[in-house]
């Protein structure tokens, strides 16, 4: 049911683990199925320049968080919010329509990890 | 690659012994059953040669049983028909939050038709207690349905003396056998079911077929309408080569039944004390004795069962999940949220059934490579590095 391309994210993951002093954190809880995902970012000059992610959800959820730490690792953080669920599900060569909603818990922690390195730079 | 087949509570592969009984009503003996020639006699022989062997395996007569399309119409049947069979008496019904969906979804429907429907909770090992569907009957109660054993979580439930109270209360009770038949004994009048139902693709069996006992002397009302076949019962020319390859299935399985038993509790028993002792922080579901022998359900606390069940099949094994990213509808099992889970502990549950086909190896190799799946998921979970960090309870209370 899953694409080759989630199935190699979920088989081997890119950018698993935590950074140990990150600009940003973001955390989000799926509200469909309970899952839950975290993306730490370091942010050098407007540029993502690390990124990891730890995620407790299915196949698609994990993929999903792999790709899109992929996608924006060394683009500008305005690059990156510019990233949607559907963005990271089309790399993916597409998900099951029933797992739409797990790259909505990868789009959304990466926004959040942007938005807490915002709020911190701010203060 | 090896491959290890762990999901027996879904189906089974079919006997090569079946396979051989409905080749046979397939390209021979392919006659109408209603017929008279000898095309007809002779799959109707074959037919009802099935019926007797379908009923041995439950203590029943042959003529209490009623051939359906598999376990969901046979429970459909027995629930809708056995409330309306009683409307006059009353429209209180009693089931557990734990039945399967093809009977859950029926007291659903009947609930929709103006019934009242009692769902009985269970406790953390999944079992009904008795003096809580006592204190559910009333005087307009009219039938009870309870399962004789759990597909999910192998618990078998105290059917006989939730049975005899039935029986003494002159309620209808209806036992779905989907997971029992064939594989524990089941015997009609010690269980004091006035209706059984059972399936035969979980029994190695063909996938189309299943049955229900009614017990002679009870009338349920049909809801199709047709010929004559199955006593007016279940109308409909005759799923002959499912039927007969069920009843060789259901022979074989007698013959089987008690060193399958012994051997599969063995099996069992093993895994769930290799898993163990091999892995922290997991936890059993469903009762520890009162079980199907082939069924271990383990949940491993931080990690999601989706993703464990595409590791394992990447290295051979099927199994199954609770989890609510596996069901179509995103909801975590009901029956493992019934048994007090967490949505969380639910999410990390792995369902292994075995049968017939499955050796030591297979379980050692599980042993194997389990462990490792286990710790890779949990080395990507934001819940197991939070506990890591952090040896306060309070700090992953949240997941308990
Ligand atoms: S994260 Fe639960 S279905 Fe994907």
């Amino acid at each position: 049911m899953y694409s080759e391309k989630v199935m190699d994210h979920f088989t081997n993951p890119r950018n698993v683990g935590e950074l140990e002093n990150p600009d940003g954190v973001g955390e989000v809880g799926n509200p469909t199925c309970g899952d839950i995902m975290k993306i730490y970012i370091s942010v050098k000059d407007g540029i993502i320049t690390d990124i990891k992610f730890k995620t407790f959800g299915c196949g698609a959820a994990i993929a999903t968080s792999s790709m899109v730490t992929e996608m924006v690792k060394g683009k500008t953080i305005e690059e990156a919010m510019k990233i949607t669920n559907k963005s990271v599900a089309e790399a993916l060569d597409g998900l099951p329509p029933a797992k739409m909603h797990c790259s909505n818990l990868a789009a959304d922690a990466l926004h959040k990890a942007i938005e807490d390195y915002r709020k911190k730079q701010a203060s | 690659m090896r491959k290890v087949y762990l999901d027996h509570s879904a189906t089974t592969p079919v006997h090569p012994e079946v396979v051989k009984t409905i080749n046979h009503y397939l390209t021979e003996a392919w006659g109408n059953p209603s017929s008279i020639h000898s095309f007809g006699r002779e799959a109707r022989k074959g037919l009802e040669e099935a019926r007797e062997k379908v009923a041995a395996l439950m203590g029943a007569n042959p003529e209490e049983i009623v051939f359906t399309s598999g376990g969901t119409e046979a429970d459909n049947m027995a629930v809708i028909g056995g409330a309306y069979a009683r409307e006059k008496d009353g429209k209180h019904l009693i089931t557990s939050q734990i039945e399967h969906h093809a009977v859950l979804d029926a007291f659903k429907y009947l609930e929709k038709q103006g019934f009242e429907v009692t769902y009985l909770p269970v406790d953390e090992d999944g079992l009904v207690r008795v003096e809580d569907l006592r204190n559910a009957i009333r005087d307009d109660t009219t039938l009870i349905s309870i399962m004789h054993v759990n597909n999910e979580i192998g618990t078998i439930q105290p059917i006989e003396e939730i049975g005899a109270i039935a029986r003494e209360k002159g309620i209808l009770f209806h036992v779905d056998a989907v997971q029992s038949y064939g594989k524990i004994p089941v015997d009609v009048n010690k269980l004091n079911a006035d209706m059984l139902t059972a399936s035969s693709h979980k029994i190695y069996g063909p996938k189309g077929v299943g049955c229900l006992y009614i017990r002679k002397g009870v009338r349920i009302p049909s809801y199709t309408h047709g010929g004559g076949q199955e006593k007016k019962r279940r109308p409909g020319t005759e799923n002959v080569p499912g039927i007969v390859g069920f009843g060789k299935a259901a022979e074989i399985a007698a013959q089987e039944l008690e060193g399958e038993m012994k051997r599969l509790t063995a099996l069992r028993d093993k895994l769930i004390k290799g898993i163990e002792e091999r892995i922290p922080e997991i936890r059993v579901n469903g009762h520890r004795t009162k079980r199907l022998p082939g069924n271990a359900n383990i949940s491993f606390r931080y990690i999601e069962g989706e993703s464990l069940l595409l590791s394992l099949d990447m290295k051979g094994i099927a199994a199954s999940s609770g989890s609510a990213c596996t069901s179509g509808s995103l909801d975590p099992s009901h029956v493992l949220l019934a048994i007090g889970l967490s949505h969380e502990i639910a999410h990390g549950s792995l369902r292994m059934t075995l049968g017939r086909d499955n050796t030591e190896e297979d379980i050692d190799y599980v042993l194997e490579v389990l462990p490792e799946i286990v710790e890779r998921l949990r080395s990507m979970s934001p819940l197991y590095q939070r506990k890591e960090t952090c040896k306060q309870k309070e700090c992953y209370a949240h997941v308990q």
